[in-house]
């Protein structure tokens, strides 16, 4: 452990040290063989050629990993979901004709919608209502830090803070899951929800909204706080009351707020993979496609092909917010 | 700032109730798993946390040992002993399952026979007869234990289970797995700020687009890479470069101990990974906060002849600390949080799980010790709650430069 630690210490050293130095060095060397100093006209010159190569410098290192981790995988990815299991033989689109039979891969799928339908308005709406809420009452500071507390835990933390809650026991036990406890104190049967079909994916769910909602509180109260106050004094003396000016007065105003909220979400929904992984690993029909394609990609031998092309399936999900997000930073960028 | 908070009104009292029912709600489970964590095994199983912090009671049955154990007081033979083992009092007993609270700590039961029976509150019994007991005798009691809690499970997960090194290997990825992309980002980002070149615009819209891009596509890619690299530097594993690659840990061994090439599931593997996967959003958010710098500043510098480097060093990055900081707090999160790209880029043995790992392991095997469970858990989770609390100003503001256009 001590020579583990005495590693990683050293790696950071060696690693900080080799960054400061590419990028220190390789400015020195820019400089020595295109000299600013150089008499008359090849002063100028020097100077802008190496004005066109400095920032390649300094982005370099930063494009070469983002190749390397993002851009390649996609490509290889596309070649990889046209061939069999080991990744050689070619196979053409057997792969995808499989991930439209396949009835498990239906479930997931199937699964995933639902995911995508709950989940992010379920956190964006309560996250709207808390941060209304608190931006109105003296202990609203504290309250928002206690709402956005699980962001700052893993998936697999939650799972099991989770798992505790749905614990249960047979009728006759003590139950000393919250739930069950709460249902037999009201006179129910004790269930073992997450093994209840189709209602144990709300109960996945639920985990992930009680991270995002935090997430969605934080942004969207400062959404709520920019907006200006004229346009809610003039209805307040046209009188609205506090719902009207709120669902037709504030919500309007931070609609590509509420949007910008509900597309990340979006995205972590369908990269989620932890939650249901940890929880029941897609058994009692919980599946969902992230789940599966770690399965097909390192379970059982792993199958390369349909790994690659479930992840390809999950992207092309991504790409129409990927398109919209480009837009706006443009648009953006146009601004400036 | 609205009309609404001002009166006293009961909108006011439902908006403090409302609220306070969400934090409940937020809270709770968390703050289950944390009570339980320091309660003992027995007291998790026979009742739910929420009792903790009153005294619970339970009911129990314990057998008297056999006749071999009793002694002779005056014309009487005596088994003594004392059903409570961990503290606590009688509150009642009784000899039968029928009436197992039929008297009272203190009274004497009659068994018939001249045998006598009696438990004090302190737990201490007496089973007496006039002849030779054949022992054996249960005693049905009510116990009533006081709040207790204990540090127990923490430093049984912490020294049986391999907690501490899980510990170790988690902290081992994330601080490099933050370090290292927020060098390479922060350059990157000033370069696509302040700096003309072409391309840059396609360069950002290309980097925008990453940020979406699902990390899963790229394991099995980086995977079989990497694989493809530890083969292609297998050298001599008893020449120099072997036995330094040996040493350093870098190295792995080939089956028939000839040939060692770089191993494909180690630390370094895991940290250009996550360098590689939080590029974008590290430059995204920094190229957003540098371009907000003052513009006259870094012109005034470029007039009196700073070079772009150092204009970086001395008064771009000086300046951006809060960006860097919030960037840094996210990629510490998510790296220490991750559990898929440690589980596919480590291997999987004990020693070299991290915490998350450990805790899907432990779900696994031990999915009803929640003892052991909850314990883990805590530990795993206290880093970040403390991150979380401590520099939370920060990854607000990170969140809003993220999000907010």
């Amino acid at each position: 452990m001590l020579q583990q630690l005495i590693t990683a210490g050293l790696t950071i050293a060696v690693g900080i040290t080799a960054a400061f130095g590419y990028f220190y060095g390789s400015n020195i060397l820019l400089d020595l063989i295109f000299p600013s100093k150089a008499p008359g006209d090849r002063g100028t010159r020097n100077i802008r050629r190496a004005g066109v190569i400095r920032p390649w410098l300094f982005v370099g290192p930063a494009v070469l990993a983002l190749t390397l981790y993002l851009v390649y995988p996609v490509v290889d990815s596309i070649w990889l979901s046209f061939h069999g299991r080991d990744g050689h033989e070619f196979v053409g689109l057997k792969n995808y004709i499989w991930f439209v039979g396949d009835a498990r891969i239906r479930a997931a799928f199937l699964n995933n919608l639902l995911w995508l339908l709950v989940v992010p308005a379920a956190s964006t709406f309560l996250g709207l209502v808390s941060a209304a809420l608190t931006d109105r009452i003296f202990w609203g500071n504290l309250a928002k830090s206690l709402i956005f507390m699980p962001m700052a835990i893993s998936f697999v933390g939650a799972t099991v803070i989770w798992k505790f809650v749905y614990d249960y026991r047979a009728a006759n036990q003590t139950q000393i899951g919250l739930l069950n406890a709460i249902v037999t104190w009201f006179g129910g049967a004790p269930e073992a929800w997450i093994t209840v079909p189709f209602w144990n994916n709300f109960f996945l769910m639920v985990i992930l909204v009680w991270i995002q909602t935090g997430f969605a509180m934080v942004i969207l109260s400062a959404a709520l706080r920019g907006i200006p106050e004229e346009t809610i004094e003039a209805a307040v003396l046209d009188g609205a009351n506090g719902l009207q000016i709120f669902f037709r007065i504030m919500v309007p105003q931070i609609w590509s707020t509420i949007a910008v909220v509900w597309t990340t979400i979006t995205i972590t929904v369908l990269k989620v993979f932890d939650i249901v992984y940890a929880m029941t690993n897609g058994q009692w029909d919980t599946d969902v496609l992230a789940n599966q394609m770690y399965v097909w990609m390192f379970e059982g031998g792993g199958d390369y092909g349909r790994g690659a092309t479930i992840a390809l399936i999950i992207m092309l999900l991504v790409v129409p917010i990927m398109i919209w997000n480009i837009r706006n930073a443009r648009r953006e960028m146009e601004g400036r | 700032m609205l009309g609404l908070g001002g009166r006293k009104s009961p909108l006011v009292w439902v908006m403090h109730l409302s609220v306070l029912l969400l934090v409940v709600l937020w809270t709770l489970p968390t703050a289950g798993l944390f009570i339980t964590s320091l309660r003992t095994a027995d007291q998790i199983s026979v009742s739910g946390w929420w009792t903790a912090l009153s005294s619970a009671e339970r009911n129990a049955i314990t057998r008297t040992p056999d006749g071999s154990a009793e002694t002779q007081v005056g014309d009487r033979y005596v088994i003594a002993g004392n059903v409570l083992k961990n503290g606590g009092e009688v509150v009642a007993f009784g000899r039968s399952s029928l009436k197992p609270t039929q008297f009272k700590p203190g009274e004497v039961a009659d068994l018939g026979d001249g045998i006598t029976l009696s438990v004090k509150a302190d737990g201490s019994y007496e089973l007496s007869g006039p002849t030779k007991l054949e022992g054996g005798q249960r005693i049905f009691y009510t116990a009533r234990t006081p709040p207790a809690f204990t540090l127990g499970n923490y430093a049984h997960v912490l020294s049986a289970n391999g907690m501490l090194r899980a510990f170790m290997n988690s902290l081992t990825v994330a601080v490099p797995a933050t370090v290292i992309p927020i060098l390479i980002a922060a350059y990157a980002a000033f370069a696509l700020a302040w700096m003309p070149f072409p391309g840059r615009s396609l360069l950002i819209a290309i980097i925008v687009g990453l940020l979406v891009v699902p990390l899963q596509m790229s394991l099995i890619p980086i995977l079989t890479l990497y694989n493809d690299i530890g083969k292609a530097t297998a050298v001599d594993a008893h020449g120099v470069i072997g036995t330094l690659m040996h040493y350093s840990g870098l190295g792995q061994m080939s089956d028939d101990g000839t040939q060692i090439g770089l191993n494909p599931k180690s630390y370094l593997g895991v940290w250009l990974a996550h360098t590689g996967f939080g590029l974008p959003l590290a430059i995204f958010l920094l190229r957003n906060y540098m371009v907000g710098l003052p513009r006259e500043i870094i012109e005034s510098a470029r007039v009196d002849g700073a070079t772009d480097f150092q204009i970086f060093t001395r008064i771009v990055l000086p300046l951006s600390f809060p960006a860097l900081a919030s960037f840094a707090i996210f990629q510490f999160l998510w790296t220490w949080n991750d559990l898929l790209v440690a589980t596919v880029f480590l291997s999987h043995q004990q020693d070299s799980l991290v915490m998350t790992g450990k805790l899907k392991d432990l779900l696994g095997s031990h999915g009803g010790d929640w003892e052991i469970l909850a314990a883990s858990a805590f530990i795993s989770i206290s880093v970040p709650l403390l991150v979380f609390f401590a520099l939370q100003k920060y990854l607000v503001r990170g969140l809003l430069a993220g999000s907010v256009k």
